[in-house]
C-alpha cells in the first residue's frame, strides 16, 4: 500500500512538528503575531498542535503604532477568540524610554521593531521566538535554518549558523541567547493562499479588494492615512486595491485588484508576474542586502 | 508555472556540483523556464549582470544570497529554492561547491529524496563528482541523476556522452552505488542553452529519454506504508487540566509526527522504553479524527489505557522487537571546527530525545579522495569516520539504511550548544 500526503498536508505537518519541538524544548518560547496572514496561518497551526491543550506560548505583537486599524482590530478579536494571552509591545514605548529615537516623525518605523522586539525578550526573558516568516520572500531568508539562533543582542550571523539536519532541530540555547523559529518556512505565497483557501481562514479586510485614497509615488501606489498625507502637487485617486502582505503603513503598499475572495486571490498570485516584497515592500527596495542588514541586527 | 493545484505532492531534491560545473545556472534554468522567476527578480538580476559587465543575463545570479557570496562572487550556505508545476510542490536544497563542501552537502542531502551531480562534459568524472556520489551514497539517496551539463561547449558529441556515462557506470559499481533500489539516470545537457532541462531543446535528437524535469516529476515519492514498521516518536503530552471543559480533566493525547508505517484506530501498541502496551482509541489532526494516520503526518493519539508516557518516548506496534539501546555504532560527519574530543561528554539529539553520550572509539577515517579507509585519533571538520557510543540514557534506535528518521542523529556540544556532528546509525549494541 504505497501513499503519500498531499504538499499541503505535509507542509502543515511539517509546521506543526516544528512547533511542538519548540515546545518540548524550550522554556519560554512566544508566538510573533501581527494579524497578517502568515502569522494567521501559524495561529492554526498552533491549534492542530496543541489543541484540546491550550497554547503552551503567549502571542506577542511588536505595535509600530502605525497599522491599519482593520488589522489591529481583527487582531483582537482573534486572540479573544482563541482564548490565548496577547503581549503588546509597543515601539511609542521604546520611543518614551529613549531607546528609539526617530530621525524624523515621519520615517518608516519597519527597521525599529527589532529594538522593541529585542527589548521585549528580555523584559520577559523569552528563549524562543516563533514567526512567519518564509524563506521565498527575500534571499537572505533562503540562507535562514528553521530555528535559527541568535545571540544576545539579536544578531544574527549567517557565516555561522547552526547545520540543520534530517527534522532534528537544535534549539538549545544559553540565558539570554534566542531562538527564532520559522514553521512555515518552506511555504511560498501560493502555499499560504491554498492554506487559507482549504482552512477557511478569516483574515483582515484590507486583504481584500476594496476602495481606497490613494497617489502615485515613484512608481509605487502608497495609501493615504494620516501618517502618509498627500504631498504637494500629487493627485489622489479613489481606486479598488488589495494588500498583499500587511506591514507598517509607512511602509506597506496596496496593488491595483478586483479580487474580493479567497479563490480570486488565488487565481491572481498565479497569474502575477511581480514577487510579493517587490510589489508591496517599500523597505526592501533600498539596497540587495537590506533585509540581510535587518536581520543581522536583530529583525525577525 | 505559478500552479494552483491542491493536491501536488512535495519531492525534496540537491544539487551537486560547483559554480564551475554550472550548478548555478541549472538551477536559474529550472526556476526561469518553470516560469517561478518574476519580473522584478529578473529586473534585479539584469542589473546585478550589467553591473558586473555582463551583457546577458547570467541565471546563476538567482542564487545568489547573501552580501559576502554576491561580494566574492561564492556561495557560502545551503539555501532553499521553491518552485512548483502543477502536479508537484519541489524544494531545491542548493548546496555550495566550495568551502566546507561536505558539511553542506550532507545538510542538503539530509532531507533529499532525490540528488542531481553535475558533470561538465569537457572535464568527464573528477574527484569532485566521486566525492558527491559517495556522500550520496552515505546520506542513502536512492535516486541519483548524472547531469552531463556544458555539451554545447562538446558539440553535442554523442560517443563523448556515451564515454562519460560509462566511466560512471565503471565507479559506481566500485563503490556499491547501484545497489538494488537505488535509481540512477544519466541525462546530456545544456543548462546554459536551457536543452534537456525543461525544455527538449533541438541540438540532442538522439537522446531518447526523459528530460530532467520529467525525471522530477515521474519520480515516485510514495512510501510503502504496510511495508516499514511504525514508529512514532513522541513530542510533546496534552494534558489541558485546566481547561474550562470538564470533560477534558481526565484527557491525555500524545502528539508527534509519524516518522513511517502506518497507525490505526485499535491497533495494538508498545511504549518504548517503558514496554507498556495499550490500544489506540483516537487518531487526529485538529479536529479532524481519523481512522488512521499515516508516514509524515504529525497526529495526536490517545489511548485506551492510562499508562505512563513522555517526550522523547516511542510509540511502535506491540509486535515489534524494537528495543532500546545504549550504544551504537554509526558513520559521523564532523560538521564543527571545533575538532571532536574522545575525552568530552557530548549530546545527542535523535528524534524526540536527547542523551548524554561519550565517545567509546573512532574506528576508522574515510579519506573522501581516495575513499579508503584510514586509521584515526581525533575528527576535524568535514572528517567521516565510523564512530562508536556510549549512552547515558536509552534511545529507540533503527539503522539508519532501515529508517532515515529513527537512523539519524546530531551531536551538540554541552558547553556552547553547537550542532557538531551528524551521524547515521550502522550497527546498535544489544
Amino acid at each position: 500500500m504505497k501513499e503519500k500526503i498531499s504538499h499541503l498536508d505535509w507542509l502543515e505537518s511539517e509546521a506543526i512538528h516544528i512547533m511542538r519541538e519548540v515546545a518540548g524544548q524550550c522554556a519560554n518560547p512566544v508566538l510573533l503575531f501581527s494579524g497578517g496572514k502568515d502569522s494567521l496561518c501559524l495561529l492554526r497551526i498552533a491549534e492542530k498542535a496543541f489543541r484540546p491543550g491550550r497554547f503552551p506560548f503567549p502571542l506577542m505583537h511588536i505595535d509600530t503604532g502605525h497599522n491599519y486599524p482593520e488589522v489591529i482590530n481583527f487582531r483582537d478579536k482573534k486572540a479573544n477568540e482563541l482564548g490565548e494571552r496577547l503581549i503588546v509591545s509597543s515601539l511609542e514605548d521604546s520611543m518614551k524610554k529613549g531607546t528609539i529615537v526617530l530621525k524624523q516623525d515621519d520615517e518608516p518605523r519597519n527597521k525599529y521593531q527589532s529594538i522593541t522586539l529585542l527589548e521585549a525578550i528580555e523584559e520577559h526573558e523569552f528563549d524562543c521566538c516563533i514567526g512567519g516568516a518564509r524563506r521565498d520572500e527575500e534571499k537572505a531568508r533562503a540562507k535562514e535554518r528553521i530555528m535559527s539562533f541568535r545571540d544576545e543582542f539579536g544578531q544574527w550571523d549567517p557565516k555561522n549558523q547552526r547545520p540543520e539536519l534530517w527534522n532534528l532541530y537544535n534549539a538549545k540555547v544559553h540565558r539570554g541567547e534566542n531562538i527564532r523559529a520559522f514553521p512555515i518556512s518552506n511555504w511560498t505565497e501560493m502555499d499560504v493562499w491554498q492554506y487559507i483557501e482549504r482552512e477557511e481562514l478569516e483574515l483582515p479586510s484590507i486583504y481584500f479588494a476594496h476602495k481606497r485614497d490613494i497617489v502615485k509615488r515613484s512608481g509605487a501606489i502608497v495609501p493615504i492615512t494620516n501618517v502618509t498625507p498627500v504631498r504637494p502637487g500629487e493627485v489622489v485617486e479613489n481606486i479598488t486595491v488589495r494588500f498583499r502582505t500587511v506591514g507598517d503603513i509607512t511602509c506597506t503598499a496596496p496593488v491595483i485588484s478586483e479580487a474580493d475572495t479567497v479563490e480570486k486571490i488565488i487565481m491572481e498570485t498565479a497569474s502575477t508576474v511581480i514577487t510579493e516584497r517587490g510589489e508591496t515592500r517599500l523597505d526592501d527596495q533600498v539596497s540587495e542586502a537590506s533585509m540581510e542588514q535587518r536581520k543581522k541586527e536583530g529583525y525577525f | 508555472m505559478n500552479d494552483t493545484n491542491k493536491n501536488n505532492t512535495v519531492l525534496r531534491f540537491l544539487t551537486c556540483g560547483s559554480v564551475d560545473d554550472g550548478k548555478s545556472t541549472l538551477i536559474g534554468r529550472l526556476l526561469f523556464d518553470t516560469k517561478t522567476i518574476l519580473t522584478d527578480t529578473l529586473s534585479q538580476i539584469e542589473k546585478s549582470s550589467k553591473k558586473r559587465g555582463m551583457s546577458a543575463i547570467d541565471l546563476s545570479l538567482i542564487t545568489d544570497g547573501l552580501q559576502a557570496e554576491r561580494e566574492q562572487g561564492i556561495t557560502i550556505d545551503v539555501a532553499y529554492r521553491y518552485f512548483s508545476t502543477g502536479t508537484r510542490k519541489y524544494i531545491i536544497a542548493d548546496a555550495p561547491g566550495h568551502e566546507q563542501y561536505t558539511r553542506n552537502m550532507v545538510t542538503a542531502a539530509s532531507t533529499s529524496q532525490l540528488a542531481i551531480i553535475l558533470i561538465d562534459a569537457r572535464k568527464g568524472i573528477l574527484t569532485q563528482t566521486k566525492r558527491h556520489s559517495f556522500l550520496t551514497k552515505l546520506v542513502g539517496i536512492k535516486h541519483i541523476v548524472i547531469a552531463v551539463n556544458k555539451m554545447d561547449l562538446i558539440e553535442y558529441d554523442q560517443e563523448k556522452y556515451q564515454s562519460i556515462c560509462d566511466d560512471y557506470k565503471i565507479f559506481a559499481s566500485a563503490i556499491q552505488l547501484d545497489q538494488p533500489g537505488t535509481k540512477i539516470q544519466f541525462i546530456p545537457m545544456s543548462a546554459l542553452n536551457g536543452d534537456m532541462i525543461v525544455d527538449r531543446g533541438s541540438m540532442i535528437d538522439w537522446y531518447k529519454g526523459p528530460t530532467l524535469l520529467e525525471v522530477l516529476e515521474n519520480l515516485d515519492t510514495r512510501e510503502d506504508i504496510k511495508e516499514s514498521a511504525l514508529r512514532l516518536p513522541i513530542q510533546y503530552v496534552c494534558r489541558p487540566r485546566d481547561s474550562d471543559n470538564k470533560e477534558l480533566h481526565d484527557f491525555r493525547a500524545f502528539m508527534g509526527r509519524i516518522e513511517s508505517g502506518l497507525l490505526q484506530v485499535n491497533d495494538k501498541i508498545k511504549v518504548l522504553p517503558s514496554n507498556q502496551e495499550s490500544t489506540i482509541k483516537e487518531i487526529r489532526i485538529g479536529d479532524k479524527i481519523l481512522k488512521k494516520g499515516i508516514f509524515e503526518e504529525s497526529v495526536t493519539v490517545s489511548l485506551h489505557d492510562e499508562i505512563d508516557v513522555s517526550r522523547g518516548d516511542m510509540l511502535v506496534h506491540a509486535h515489534d522487537e524494537l528495543r532500546s539501546t545504549k550504544g551504537f555504532t554509526a558513520k559521523v560527519c564532523w560538521l564543527s571546527e571545533t575538532n571532536l574530543s574522545t575525552n568530552r561528554t557530548y549530546l545527542i539529539m535523535h528524534t524526540s530525545r536527547t542523551s548524554k553520550a561519550k565517545i567509546a572509539s573512532i574506528n576508522s577515517k574515510i579519506n573522501i579522495n581516495s575513499l579508503a579507509l584510514e586509521e584515526a585519533n581525533d575528527l576535524k571538520t568535514n572528517d567521516i569516520a565510523d564512530v562508536t557510543f556510549k549512552l547515558a540514557q536509552p534511545l529507540i534506535v533503527d539503522k539508519y539504511a532501515n529508517n532515515r528518521g529513527t537512523g539519524a542523529f546530531i551531536i551538540i556540544d554541552e558547553s556552547t550548544f553547537h550542532t557538531v556532528g551528524a551521524g547515521m546509525i550502522e550497527s546498535i549494541d544489544k
